[in-house]
């Protein structure tokens, strides 16, 4: 089933067009990769699935329904779950409250349960009581995945979770979004391509605002145009 | 949360209550001012230091209580109780329907709207005088003040009735902020005080909240004002002005924004140290303002928050 289909999305920015025409249709239980140089269109593309930013032009569907016209929040509460590029963290808050105006949203009988796993889930069970401000860098990006998590979203949209990690977070972090498969679908924007080759089902390449390609991994790393235009190869 | 804080709430009431036995009769009096102040101040607190919206027209929803309920008691005949509960309906519906305008700002065009709106309501007051009496206000009958409860003749005039009736609208103001502090409700209020994007993005309508968090807001100083006017016999416009939308700011600021009780330690000090200092000099006002610089910029969380902070770094 298809879990998200967009349809012509465009966006452009006085007279830059960030994303032109993109038709995306990403399969439920998928894990999608988005991938092309800075400055693609990336973030505006992902942006605009998760309501932050409004199309210029096309429709995205959700779960078989027209959600263009719906503001962001309405989004999440229908499952689309979205972690910022730039770490967005209540920094003034504990990880615990962090991730409860997440988890709040559910059954409040098994919120704390559902608080303890996510934290846990990205290594962050320690950290409980600490305030989000006196973590590392790589602990806040944990963190905000664990919040996304706490939404127990359908769609799960991270926007290079990886950026700044250690190297043992990044393979725990790979370890959560294989085990993820199985309860959420996954949009993954991600430069590190060893990461990219390891978890995604598809790959979609984005160069100057428009699909250059799209397919598996073993398709999409043999294809010349994304050799020229990403690869460098 | 340790055992202490969890029971402090009730000592804090408990002392207020005993407080009224040591006092003398003019600090008595005084001392039911900053209570119905206070009750003020925790109103502003919830919509500027748990939600972060900085009102500079928050004198209107008092001035709506107070004129509510003025009116209701000195010409609608109405007994006390309910004229209360008029002044705090005033009070709610003008911070539901400003909110619902000056919310679709943010920033300092919010700051702007919401003067502006003060100063449309005061002028209103002026405009209207012959009702408001607005110039030099209106003072509302003995006869008016007077009610029955459980069957008990009571008196807003007398002191006793007075201090407790104070106590009681203040412990009802600060048990609303303690429960909303620790609500679900309440935690988002801090979250868009600390991230609006960020609470959009996982799944509430920051409008939504706002507009909560200033009607209630609104409610409470309506509440208290017109708990003054009942208590204190005096509805008039100086209640209105500008003056009256910047203390609420500087009792929470100076008590320690978004705390439980800085509002009523911020009332409590500014309140003694302009009536002491109204004592010595007639320039009080301006070393008030000195001293409240030198406090704010020695103390920028306020003296609850600067108490907090000092006793988590102790503890770490
Ligand atoms: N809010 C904005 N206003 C103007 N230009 C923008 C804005 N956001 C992004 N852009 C531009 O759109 C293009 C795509 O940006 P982005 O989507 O962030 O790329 P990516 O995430 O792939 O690096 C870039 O040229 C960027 O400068
Ligand atoms: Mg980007």
């Amino acid at each position: 089933m298809t879990l998200l289909a967009t349809r012509g999305l465009g966006k452009s920015f006085g007279g830059l067009e960030a994303v032109r025409g993109v038709s995306l249709d990403v399969a439920e239980g998928e894990v999608r990769a988005i991938i092309g140089p800075n400055g693609a269109g990336k973030s505006t593309l992902v942006g605009m699935v998760a309501g932050r930013t409004r199309p210029s032009a096309g429709t995205i569907a959700f779960a078989g329904r027209d959600v263009t016209a719906l503001p962001a929040w309405r989004r999440v509460r229908l499952g689309i779950a979205y972690t910022f590029q730039i770490t967005s963290v209540f920094s003034g808050l504990t990880c615990r409250d962090n991730v409860a105006l997440a988890a709040q949203h559910g059954d409040r009988r098994d919120r704390d349960e559902r608080i303890a796993v996510a934290l846990r889930r990205v290594g962050l069970a320690d950290a409980v009581a600490r305030t989000a401000s006196a973590l590392s860098y790589g602990h806040r990006r944990l963190l905000e995945v664990a919040m996304g998590l706490a939404l127990a979203p359908r769609l799960l949209i991270m926007d290079e979770p990886t950026q700044g990690l250690a190297e043992g977070e990044i393979d725990g972090l790979c370890r959560l979004v294989r085990a993820l498969r199985t309860e959420t679908t996954v949009l993954l924007i991600e430069h590190n391509m060893a990461v990219v080759m390891a978890l995604a089902d598809r790959i979609t390449v984005l160069d100057r605002g428009a699909v250059l390609a799209e397919g598996p991994p073993a398709a999409v790393r043999a294809d010349a145009a994304v050799r020229a235009a990403y690869l460098g190869a | 949360m340790t055992a202490a804080r969890r029971a402090l709430p009730a000592l804090v009431l408990a002392g207020l209550f005993a407080l009224q036995f040591v006092l003398g009769d003019y600090d008595h009096t005084n001392m039911a001012r900053i209570l119905v102040l206070a009750c003020f101040a925790v109103g502003y607190n919830i919509a500027f230091g748990m939600t972060g919206l900085l009102s500079l027209g928050h004198a209107m929803f008092f001035a709506a209580g107070l004129y509510g309920a003025g009116f209701s008691a000195e010409l609608g005949g109405v007994a006390p109780p309910a004229a209360l509960a008029a002044g705090t309906a005033c009070g709610l519906v003008l911070a539901l329907a400003v909110g619902l305008v000056a919310l679709r700002t943010s920033g300092v065009a919010f700051m702007i709207v919401t003067l502006m709106f003060a100063q449309a309501c005061f002028l209103t007051i002026l405009h209207f005088n012959e009702l408001t009496r607005g110039d030099e206000g209106f003072v509302i009958a003995e006869t008016a003040r007077r009610f029955a409860l459980a069957g008990v003749v009571l008196d807003a005039a007398d002191p006793t009735v007075r201090y407790n009736a104070a106590l009681a609208l203040f412990a009802l103001a600060y048990g609303a902020y303690l429960a909303l502090a620790r609500s679900r409700v309440g935690r988002v209020l801090v979250g868009i005080r600390e991230n609006e994007d960020r609470v959009r993005m996982l799944g509430y309508d920051p409008y939504r909240y706002r507009l909560f968090a200033l009607t209630l807001s609104g409610a409470l100083a309506g509440l208290a004002g017109a708990a003054y006017a009942l208590l204190f016999a005096y509805v008039g416009a100086t209640f209105a002005t500008t003056q009256y939308s910047i203390y609420p700011l500087l009792w929470v600021l100076l008590g320690g924004a978004g705390t439980a009780l800085g509002p009523l330690v911020g009332t409590g000090v500014m309140f003694v140290l302009v009536d002491r200092l109204s004592g010595i000099t007639s320039s009080y006002l301006m070393l008030v303002g000195l001293a409240l610089i030198l406090l704010v910029v020695l103390f920028p969380k306020g003296i609850l928050g600067t108490v907090g902070q000092r006793r988590a770094r102790n503890r770490s």
